[in-house]
């Protein structure tokens, strides 16, 4: 983790603005975007503030197509840049953010989700995990995926995003969700010029006498030559374990464990403190890279004694790698809304104590206290 | 590569130096070789080859970037100007060029097309017209002509059922950001000549950021047509450009 330094003052904002002043401070060169609620605020907020940042391109495309293909473009030429949207303009970035992937360009893509499939909802929901960490578009490549939780880390994780995407060379991703983006809450902005940048040489900014051409390009027509590609994109994607960050809160003397991100870890946090009032000892595992995906902390957890809830606003996505982590060794259980329902703290509690009964009943409360 | 030179001979022709030593892998008689050395020609003339970017499709040209000497972004497919778009507006004292197909440029890249032109980019776009889809086989392309036989339109290109080729570039002449748009193509020297001129004034155009310069070329696909180079150019002239005819479509004051 990067130290940002922040404004002492807090301010209050909207989840959505404070991504796109949090951009600004970050130095961004080039936004962007295309108009989808609900993440719409990003694009208004960049647009009233370009007077003050004429060096700043901040454009709005024709389409998340074109999005995403001049973001390609200006990361090609060495810019910091970023494009958001939201769940459908996502699908439809897919294709290019393969190639960003393919084409090893950093930049930041951020997606505030909605419900669904199809054209959905305009509610919040985190259908869109499994789009996010496994790839999303053809091909093997994978996205750095950051999921703040808090409209504080939506600001902070622009300059993390940044931050990772240049240093590895790939896309970065903050998956957050149409809540966090609406919501109004106390941040304390990262300060400008926090976020150095690296001087690149791949760039196509012009191919000076004294240097080779340089091509970004992601065609490799020989299948022994897009092999080598292949296996350098897995090798980074190995090397960037290290970057792997997760939240725990009471685990030590937990005997359910719920893993959950974004929005649901909060109302999770909820539950965890009321359940304690009851006597259940609940704790709570918050990843916060969704890829790379915590699974060895997970696994670290598991054991016959305890029990896993996942709570997730979808049918079932992440509890996939939560039960790949825990790999049989304890039983994992889930719990979703979807559709742009939100899981109350209340029906999390009911799955809780569903769960501390069966413990009961089956001899198997860790008594971890 | 050995050469033997006499030092006493005067060198009156040779190959631009932001061409590279590559082998062409386009097929005997196709246009884009000597496009692309038009093109390449141009921008050593004009010595801006350290300031230009350019941006490759998908299609028979997606490997332009290997025989042009300058930094160059390949596309996905239709997205040509949206990445020359993206690379001209963080670079804007630089040269920026896309170079696109037909399938490419007025079939897929449509929507990105019209509004990069709209926007007034200040790019060249490059828009080689062979009425077909000559890297995958031979299709019909947007550009394809009435009764054009191709490997998806066995019996002719039927308009009642597909549609009329399409005349993408004088739809492009009537957005206020279209600065200069004319169609050339490269089958004599004189029609060379000419092509050479528009590149040149496109170039110019763009330092002074007066918006969008488009030069279509109209070309032949000898594999896609099944005919021999010469056929080629012959049924080209006969068929192509009657439908497609050459010259200046628009052209600001300052040319005429």
């Amino acid at each position: 983790m990067s130290t940002i330094q922040h404004d002492e003052h807090p301010k209050l904002m909207k989840g959505n603005e404070a991504l796109a002043e949090a951009s600004l401070r970050a130095g961004l060169q080039a936004y962007f975007g295309y108009p989808i609620t609900p993440q719409s605020e990003i694009l208004e907020y960049l647009t009233e503030q370009a007077p003050k940042h004429k060096d700043v391109v901040i454009l709005q495309a024709e389409s998340e197509i074109a999005s995403i293909n001049m973001v390609y473009g200006a990361a090609g030429a060495g810019a910091r840049t970023m494009t958001t949207s939201s769940s459908p303009g996502i699908s439809l970035m897919q294709e290019g953010i393969s190639y960003i992937a393919a084409s090893e360009l950093p930049c930041l893509i951020a997606n505030v989700q909605r419900g669904g499939p199809g054209l959905g909802t305009i509610q919040p929901a985190q259908g869109d995990y499994f789009q996010a960490t496994k790839g999303g578009g053809h091909g093997d490549y994978h996205l750095i995926v950051l999921a703040p939780s808090s409209v504080q880390e939506m600001a902070d994780f622009v300059f993390e995003g940044f931050r990772l995407a240049e240093e590895y060379r790939m896309p970065a991703m903050i998956l957050t969700d149409g809540a966090l983006g609406q919501m109004m809450e106390k941040v304390c902005l990262p300060k400008y010029g926090s976020l150095p940048k690296k001087e690149a040489n791949w760039t196509t900014t012009g191919k000076l006498e004294s240097r080779e051409r340089n091509f970004i390009t992601s065609l490799h027509m020989e299948s022994e030559k897009m092999e080598l590609v292949n296996l350098h994109l897995q090798d980074k994607y190995r090397k960037l374990k290290q970057e792997v960050r997760c939240e725990l809160i009471n685990t030590k003397d937990a005997d359910i464990l719920l893993v959950a991100y974004g929005l649901s870890a909060r109302i999770c946090g909820k539950a965890m403190e009321i359940a304690r009032g009851k006597g259940i000892n609940v704790g709570v595992i918050r990843p916060i890279t969704l890829y790379p995906f915590p699974y060895e902390i997970i696994a670290s957890f598991a054991d016959s004694m305890r029990m896993f809830l996942t709570v997730e606003m979808n049918a079932g996505q992440m509890v996939e790698d939560v039960r790949l982590a825990v790999n049989g060794k304890s039983s994992v259980y889930f719990k979703g809304r979807m559709g742009g329902m939100i899981p109350t703290p209340e029906e999390i509690i009911l799955e809780i104590e569903a769960l501390a009964e069966k413990q009961r009943t089956m001899g198997q409360s860790a008594g971890y206290l | 590569m050995s050469t033997t030179v006499n030092e006493t001979m005067e060198i009156v022709y040779e190959k631009p130096k932001t061409l590279t030593e590559s082998p062409t892998h386009y097929c005997p008689g196709c246009g884009h070789g000597v496009v692309h050395r038009v093109l390449m020609e141009v921008i050593d003339e004009m010595g801006i080859g350290e300031q230009t970017v350019g941006i490759a499709p998908v299609g028979c040209s997606v490997f332009a970037y290997n025989y042009m000497n300058v930094d160059m972004q390949g596309a996905a497919h239709g997205r040509a100007s949206a990445v020359a778009t993206g690379v001209r507006r963080v670079l804007p004292d630089k040269y920026v060029f896309s170079y696109q197909g037909d399938g490419d440029l007025a079939a897929i890249g449509t929507g990105e097309t019209i509004h990069t032109v709209n926007r007034g980019e200040n790019i060249l776009m490059v828009f080689v017209n062979n009425g077909i889809y000559g890297m995958t086989g031979g299709q019909m392309a947007p550009t394809s002509l009435c009764g054009m036989v191709t490997s998806t339109t066995p019996y002719g290109r039927d308009a009642s059922f597909i549609g009329h080729p399409l005349k993408i570039t004088e739809m492009i002449a009537q957005l206020p950001g279209a600065y200069y748009v004319a169609r050339h193509a490269v089958h004599t020297p004189a029609a060379v000549r000419k092509l050479k001129k528009a590149f040149k004034a496109s170039f110019e155009f763009q330092k002074e950021k007066k918006g969008t310069c488009f030069i279509e070329v109209v070309t032949n696909c000898p594999s896609g047509w099944k005919k021999t180079p010469l056929e080629a150019n012959e049924w080209m002239e006969k068929n192509m450009f009657p439908y497609y005819p050459l010259g200046d479509i628009k052209v600001p004051a300052a040319m005429k």
